[in-house]
């Protein structure tokens, strides 16, 4: 499958995990190879994950970051989901895995994951994107150059635009 | 007033060009009408009943001649030749076309103008006291902080897509006049006992169908960290905020469900890793945003004008004007003029093109080509010359804009109801229009004196009645039939308070029937020069409701047709999902 992934469209073969009706966190048997986990079966299934090379996990918008508060660098990629693309929560759990757990690997955005939300997306410390299917990712990936400039400090921009550049003062002075 | 510098320009173009595509992919029909609609909506465009609605931001409600120019060219090419000020500050056409918007974007960027998060699940204009700057009363000029507030909401990555809409209100006078706490954030700008500046930082408030007043969540916020602030109380309300019903969505329920120490305690616990960061204000971010809001250059100027008391003997109207209509400034010699955008028989808040032309030119000649939009719906010219003030007069006159019903009666507030609205259940324009003709004598209206009339067509409180001192809601009943609610004893300001109801709703007809008992109420009991409010805190609301319904009510005689909604002649927009 084709995703976003540092501003590039790259191929990628991790898989995401979504539990069925049926599955409970604890008993969901985990294939080999490179899946991204619900939050819920990372804490459920923690001793038997911590064996695998390359793990990630997801987490879903009504979620804290703050639950892998110790546990951040055991995970190759991390995911957020988003079930629609209005739930805004999302962005604060990406902002919180980046500035308050200090996470610095691969930041997913997952779900209802569309062209005009990817520029916020990024700002807010995403590097990696899964674009609806039913979307071109060619056309996708235009959303994350709308703007060049922006004002306030985020996770990609660690300074407010008044604190980087030199301003111009009132002219008529 | 501030001047964009290349910044502001290129984010405005790159937004332009940015909805100008995503317009082009609606109309390709790539975008289907619920993925366009947040995204209009994060640019001020609604739609309505005949079409798109565009609302457009007047930052805290200060604006240059040159805008409100473009504004009448708006109205001319796209509209139908006028345009609505709204209680926020803002701007609305409301007949245009979707293809026409990006042209309109690209016009007012010309002008240092924007839609921007007019609308949406966002952060929306901050607005401000109208008379910041030039009102005696004023601790701190708010100004440069509602700047600072607007670049730092402008696009925040993390607070676009919020449980529900977000406002936000700074004052910085002893009397408010930007209704703090009718907002989500309400910002009053103080100076503690050393003289330093900060924030008394009020939250939850907002009006709606479940109206709140804001309560204080900090009583002094040192203002190097109000942006801090403010995002740590946003970060709380877009991960806690409901988002399961949009009724309940509003930051007051969040903090009403929690306890005001509680979402204090999780604001504050945020902001601890986010105060004395980066994104602290700098001392001289501060000053470069005050270099826009220094005084214009005001002549020294007596304080009297002996013409004035002349001519004021010689006319009423123009005496009338004086009393109501120009409020003293903080310069000997000027004035602070309010040009009534509520002349009797009009829309409440509408201006045609020309009388945008016409005010634009009046502050070019008279206050220093600036304006500011008031959240009454009126235009005010900050800094006129007492000198000029007859002659200002008798230009505004002639194009119906002096009307002297500032904080009167017939200054009503009312939300576009039936006319524009698929939510309403009311005619609040004709209503208003009744209203206003009933009561239109001058000197009735002066003799009731201070007094707001506010009216919704439905629940969601557009036109702000739960802090009227009269509010009249549309309500839906069975029958399917229009009922209006009335309630009395709301007020904003410094001693803000909720309306209560009092008694079964009214017809369309009775309800002027209805203001004109409590206003014989008002006037049997008041009290040498109480004000209507005041008399209605001082002896309750049993007076007033007994003698309302004491009698049956007569009804307007039969001008029913003369207030039917007009059906609209309309082109329909084939990419409207609403036919
Ligand atoms: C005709 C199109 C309009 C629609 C469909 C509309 C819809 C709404 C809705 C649904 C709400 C309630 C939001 C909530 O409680 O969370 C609301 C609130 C509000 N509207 Fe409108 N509105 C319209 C036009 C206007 C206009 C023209 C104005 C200004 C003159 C306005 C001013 C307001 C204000 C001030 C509030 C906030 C009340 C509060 O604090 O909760 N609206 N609007
Ligand atoms: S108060 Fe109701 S009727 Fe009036 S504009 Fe708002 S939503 Fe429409």
């Amino acid at each position: 499958m084709k995703i976003i992934k540092n501003k590039a469209i790259v191929e990628d073969n991790w898989i995401i995990l979504r539990l069925g009706e049926q599955q409970s966190p604890e008993s969901v048997l985990i294939p080999d190879g490179k899946i991204i986990v619900p939050l819920q079966v990372w804490l459920q299934q923690r001793e038997a994950l911590l064996k695998r090379s390359e793990l990630g996990v997801w987490l879903a918008s009504d979620e804290r970051a703050e639950l892998l508060k110790d546990d951040v660098d055991k995970f190759s990629v991390i995911a957020v989901d988003f079930p629609k693309f209005s739930d805004g929560r999302s962005y604060s759990i990406a902002h919180n895995l980046r500035v308050r757990l200090g996470y610095t690997g691969e930041l997913r955005a997952i779900g209802d994951v569309l062209r005009d939300q990817l520029f916020y997306m990024q700002r807010v410390g995403f590097d990696a994107f899964e674009p609806r299917p039913d979307r071109k990712i060619e056309d996708a990936i235009k959303g994350l150059s709308d703007f060049s400039e922006f004002y306030q400090k985020s996770v990609d921009q660690k300074l407010p635009l008044f604190r980087r550049v030199q301003r111009s003062r009132n002219l008529s002075l | 007033m501030y001047r964009y510098d290349q910044y502001d320009y290129q984010i405005v173009r790159e937004r332009v060009a940015q909805f100008s595509d995503q317009v082009r992919r609606r109309l390709s029909g790539e975008l289907k009408e619920e993925e366009f609609m947040p995204l209009r909506l994060q640019n001020g465009l609604y739609m309505q009943i005949h079409g798109y609605m565009l609302r457009i931001a007047v930052p805290y409600g200060l604006i240059s001649s040159e805008q409100v120019r473009m504004f009448a060219h708006i109205a001319r090419q796209y509209d139908r030749g006028y345009g609505h000020f709204t209680t926020r500050q803002n701007i609305q056409f409301n007949w245009l076309k979707l293809q026409d918007v990006p042209s309109i974007l690209a016009d007012l960027a010309s002008v240092e103008m924007h839609a921007i998060q007019t609308s949406g699940n966002c952060v929306r204009n901050i607005t401000s006291d109208e008379f910041a700057g030039v009102a005696q009363d004023e601790v701190v000029d708010t100004r440069p902080y509602a700047e600072i507030l607007r670049q730092w909401s402008t696009f925040h990555p993390e607070f676009a897509y919020l449980p529900r809409k977000f406002k936000i209100a700074i004052s910085g006078a002893k009397e408010d006049r930007a209704a703090i706490y009718a907002h989500d954030i309400g910002l009053s700008v103080i100076k503690n006992a050393q003289g330093e500046i900060g924030f008394r930082v009020l939250v939850g408030g907002g009006l709606g169908r479940t109206p709140i007043i804001g309560v204080e969540i900090n009583d002094f916020i040192p203002w190097q960290h109000i942006l801090t602030y403010v995002e740590s109380i946003l970060r709380v309300y877009n991960q806690y905020g409901r988002r399961d019903n949009k009724y309940k969505a509003r930051i007051k329920i969040l903090v009403k469900a929690l306890g005001i120490d509680e979402f204090k305690r999780q604001v504050e616990e945020d902001w601890e890793h986010l105060k004395d960061g980066s994104g602290t204000l700098t001392t001289e971010e501060v000053e470069r945003v005050c270099s826009f809001f220094i005084d214009p250059a005001y002549e020294t100027l007596p304080n009297d004008d002996s013409k004035l008391n002349e001519f004021k003997a010689d006319s009423r109207s123009f005496s009338n004007w004086m009393l109501r209509n120009v409020l003293p400034h903080r310069q000997p010699g000027y004035a602070i003029v309010v040009l009534s955008m509520k002349k009797v028989g009009n829309v409440p808040g509408d201006a045609t093109a020309e009388q945008m032309e016409v005010m634009a030119e009046l502050a070019d000649r008279y206050s220093f080509g600036e304006l500011r939009i008031t959240h009454k719906q009126n235009v005010v010219l900050a800094d006129v010359r007492k000198k000029d003030l007859i002659s200002l007069w008798q230009e505004a006159t002639a194009h119906k804009l002096t009307e002297p019903n500032f904080g009167l009666l017939t200054d009503i507030i009312s939300c576009p109801g039936a006319e524009f609205c698929t939510l309403a259940n009311a005619r609040s324009i004709p209503l208003a229009k009744m209203i206003a003709e009933r009561f239109e004598n001058i000197d009735f209206q002066h003799d009731i004196g201070d007094i707001s009339l506010n009216i919704s067509g439905c629940m969601n409180a557009c036109g702000q009645h739960h802090i009227g001192n009269i509010g009249i809601t549309g309500v839906e009943k069975k029958d399917h039939e229009e009922w209006y609610q009335v309630s009395i004893g709301g007020s904003e300001g410094n001693e803000s308070s909720l309306g209560k109801i009092i008694g079964p709703s009214f017809s369309f007809n009775q309800v002027p029937e209805v203001i004109d008992r409590l206003l014989q109420v008002y006037l049997r009991n008041r009290i040498e020069t109480e004000r209507f409010i005041d008399t209605v805190r001082r002896i309750g609301l049993a007076p007033f409701k007994d003698y309302v319904y004491a009698t049956e009510l007569t009804e307007e005689e039969a001008v029913d047709d003369k207030y039917a909604v007009v059906p609209a002649q309309y082109d329909i927009p084939y990419y409207s999902p609403r036919f």
